[in-house]
């Protein structure tokens, strides 16, 4: 689960991290007002999307604004505000629609001297969360590992002992900070771990993070991702959730406990297992075809879940035949018969739909299709279902 | 011979009480498992299957001298399942449950890493089967056939695809183990490369991955390096859009590895026969074995 960069922050201030003043608007009035409050010459106004690369990106309404930009009056911030509420940012990772801005977080300026890139995510092999951090502040992580992998520096951490005192000097000491600076890395690095730990992250990134000209360190930029695993401890984030910055019919699957992604093909894709779902949509453009999206029933899934899935991917206007595509483990193959046959009955399927089972109770499963009424074109092993999905959808 | 599990294995179902967890041991023991008893935390003494339920692992182990589990517990418990299980003794732990915290899993990962004694498969994993002999997971029994291509794979579904594009080619499995889809799991292609290597009954080996992370990739050094015997491999993911799929700690960490392409074209380098798609699974072990 994704959170906007002011709720990361009010995070970290919670935690004890150094993080500029800053308030949320949602007007151009309050922005005015917040610039005020900072009582500083300078501030930052920054459009709140869950989408990264908002300094370079533009607004779909207004080409000349950004999704960053310093002001120098509680006016400008009024009119830039005013400029980016209830627009579409457009950026390298928001897609070619952008995003609907709804807040912006008006900050102080601060006199920085260096920047430097922090972040902590799981790795694989060693099992451990690390902490990476680089002199390379402001570009992107991956940027860095494939251009000068030299560049960053990694301490791994265990979740119930934290990272070290020793290890913030290891890391301080790499990425050349001294005195006052040296000083301020451990009051930021070793709670920002144990934020990571105790709220279940799956990835806490400060970049940039400031060096102050007097040597503090400032976290000029947050992003905090949660293992949507670990979300039942910790009910209090569920407030943080912001729906509108999800595509609906992924909430919707959320919800249902079904793992969907929209694309822009024309075949609906119902599979189980994420890896055979893959398969699958690797299949369908082998034979000419293109998926309309990946949705992996999982492997729990009962009636209502799978019945929901039917509904969610028939959503899709693109969407001229649909593929089911069950090998089943868990899920029984009569619990797909009996959704697919009470699917065509409730919500009415009028695209036609190309059906494979294999495994747990597939004779019943199958038997459930023949004898009902429902017009299912039934195929048998992975490259026939995908021919004949694919010329269902070109009729 | 097999690996993991065989005829002998004397196992228990954690979360056999649950609805899941009954139903996959009826089916565990119509295959012929030697499925033992059952623990429930607060349901000890209660009987399921005909098995006895235990109320901890530690009095199944006592009383039963089981040397494996099954867990089916739900996710937030399912770290004090593996742990309770590691605690007792067993061996073979097979943690089927999905969701998972993944900080769950790094604790379980630091506990159990220095522990050549423990294996544990999954968790988020379809389970381990040696055909003929014993079913600890939620894979369909009749799919599978006894023979000599040991199966490993970091999905579920697309094992059992696997496994019956061999059986109806004609071509056993001697073991099927499905690692399990998490980012940290208990075992590694490169654990069972090398149980497979020196297991007799194992003549070839079908490996299957997915986008994302660098398992396979080190799998191809390490058959490189000490595999004697025929590999055969699958990728899925050649499609999948970049960035929706992929998760951002496995590609910053290794910096650019992770695609299907990057991945297939590693496996292809030191010899490996790599299936062109998922129906062509059977037929790429096939061509790797000559036959």
């Amino acid at each position: 689960m994704k959170i906007h960069e002011y709720q990361a922050k009010e995070l970290l201030r919670d935690a004890g991290v150094a993080v500029p003043v800053s308030f949320v608007a949602t007007t151009a009035e309050e922005a005015s007002r917040a610039f005020e409050k900072l009582d500083g010459s300078t501030a930052i106004i920054k459009a709140q999307i869950h989408a990264g690369g908002r300094g370079k990106g533009i607004f779909a309404e207004h080409p000349e604004q950004h999704g960053v930009q310093l002001v120098q009056s509680a006016r400008e911030a009024a009119e830039v505000t005013c400029r980016m509420i209830g627009n579409r940012l457009v950026t390298s990772q928001s897609g070619a629609e952008g995003r609907v801005v709804r807040r912006v977080l008006v900050e102080a300026a601060c006199d920085i001297a260096r920047e430097l890139y922090l972040g902590i995510v799981i790795d694989r092999n060693a099992g451990l969360p690390v902490l990476m951090t680089s002199p390379a502040g402001g570009m992107d992580i991956e940027q860095i590992a494939n251009e000068s992998p030299e560049w960053i520096y990694r301490e791994a951490f265990h979740p119930d002992r934290g990272l070290q005192p020793f290890q913030v000097r290891k890391l301080a000491r790499q990425l050349g900070l001294q005195g006052p600076s040296a000083r301020s890395a451990d009051p930021l690095m070793r709670p920002l771990c144990k934020l990571f730990v105790d709220l279940d992250c799956s990835m806490a990134e400060i970049n940039p993070l400031g060096v102050t000209s007097s040597g503090d360190l400032l976290a000029l930029d947050a992003k905090i991702t949660f293992d949507g695993n670990g979300l039942f401890r910790h009910k209090q984030l569920e407030a943080l959730r912001d729906l509108a910055e999800e595509e609906p019919a992924e909430v919707r699957a959320s919800k249902a406990g079904l793992s969907y992604v929209k694309l822009d093909g024309t075949i609906g894709c119902l599979v189980n297992g994420a890896g055979l779902a893959m398969s699958t949509m690797d299949l369908i453009q082998l034979q000419g075809g293109e998926p309309a999206n990946f949705l992996d029933v999982g492997g729990s899934a009962d009636l209502e879940a799978v019945i929901e899935a039917f509904s969610i991917l028939l959503s899709d206007r693109n969407v001229k035949a649909v593929l089911v595509n069950i090998f089943g483990g868990i899920i029984r193959c009569t619990t797909i018969a009996e959704a697919l046959i009470q699917a065509y009955k409730t919500i009415g399927i009028t695209v036609p739909v190309v059906v494979r089972l294999e495994g747990t109770e597939v004779e019943q499963g199958r038997q459930m299709i023949d004898a009902s009424d429902v017009n299912i074109i039934v195929a048998d092993g992975l490259t026939d279902a995908a021919q004949k999905v694919v010329r269902e959808s070109k009729r | 011979m097999s690996i993991l599990i065989d005829q002998h294995t004397r196992a228990i179902c954690q979360g056999i009480t649950g609805k899941v967890g009954e139903f996959h041991s009826r089916q565990c023991l119509d295959y012929g498992t030697q499925l033992i008893a059952g623990v429930t935390p607060g349901k000890g003494g209660q009987r399921v299957l005909g098995l006895p339920v235990y109320d901890t692992v530690a009095e199944a182990v006592a009383m039963e001298g089981a040397d494996a589990t099954m867990i089916f517990v739900p996710a937030p418990f399912t770290a004090d399942a593996i742990l309770e299980a590691v605690d007792a003794q067993i061996g073979i732990i097979v943690a089927i449950t999905e969701g998972v915290p993944i900080l769950d899993m790094v604790r379980v990962h630091q506990e159990i890493k220095n522990r050549p004694d423990i294996h544990l498969i999954g968790p988020n994993c379809p389970g381990v089967i040696t055909p003929g002999a014993c079913k600890l997971g939620i894979m369909p029994g009749y799919i599978h056939k006894q023979g000599p291509v040991g199966v490993m794979s970091r999905s579920g579904t697309l094992t059992y695809e696997a496994v019956w594009q061999l059986t109806r080619l004609g071509i056993g499995q001697s073991t099927c183990i499905g690692l399990g889809g998490d980012p940290i799991v208990g075992t590694s292609f490169i654990d069972l490369l090398q149980m497979f290597e020196e297991d007799e009954e194992t003549e070839a080996i079908l490996m299957i991955g997915e986008i994302g992370g660098s398992a396979e990739e080190e799998a191809a050094e390490y058959i490189r390096k000490y595999i004697t015997k025929p590999v055969a491999a699958f990728i899925a993911g050649r499609t999948a859009p970049p960035g929706k799929r992929m998760g951002h700690a496995g590609a910053i960490i290794r910096g650019g590895q992770g695609t299907a392409a990057e991945k297939m074209q590693a496996l292809e380098a030191v010899g490996i026969e790599v299936a062109q798609s998922a129906d062509d699974m059977g037929r790429a072990m096939q061509r790797a074995m000559g036959r």
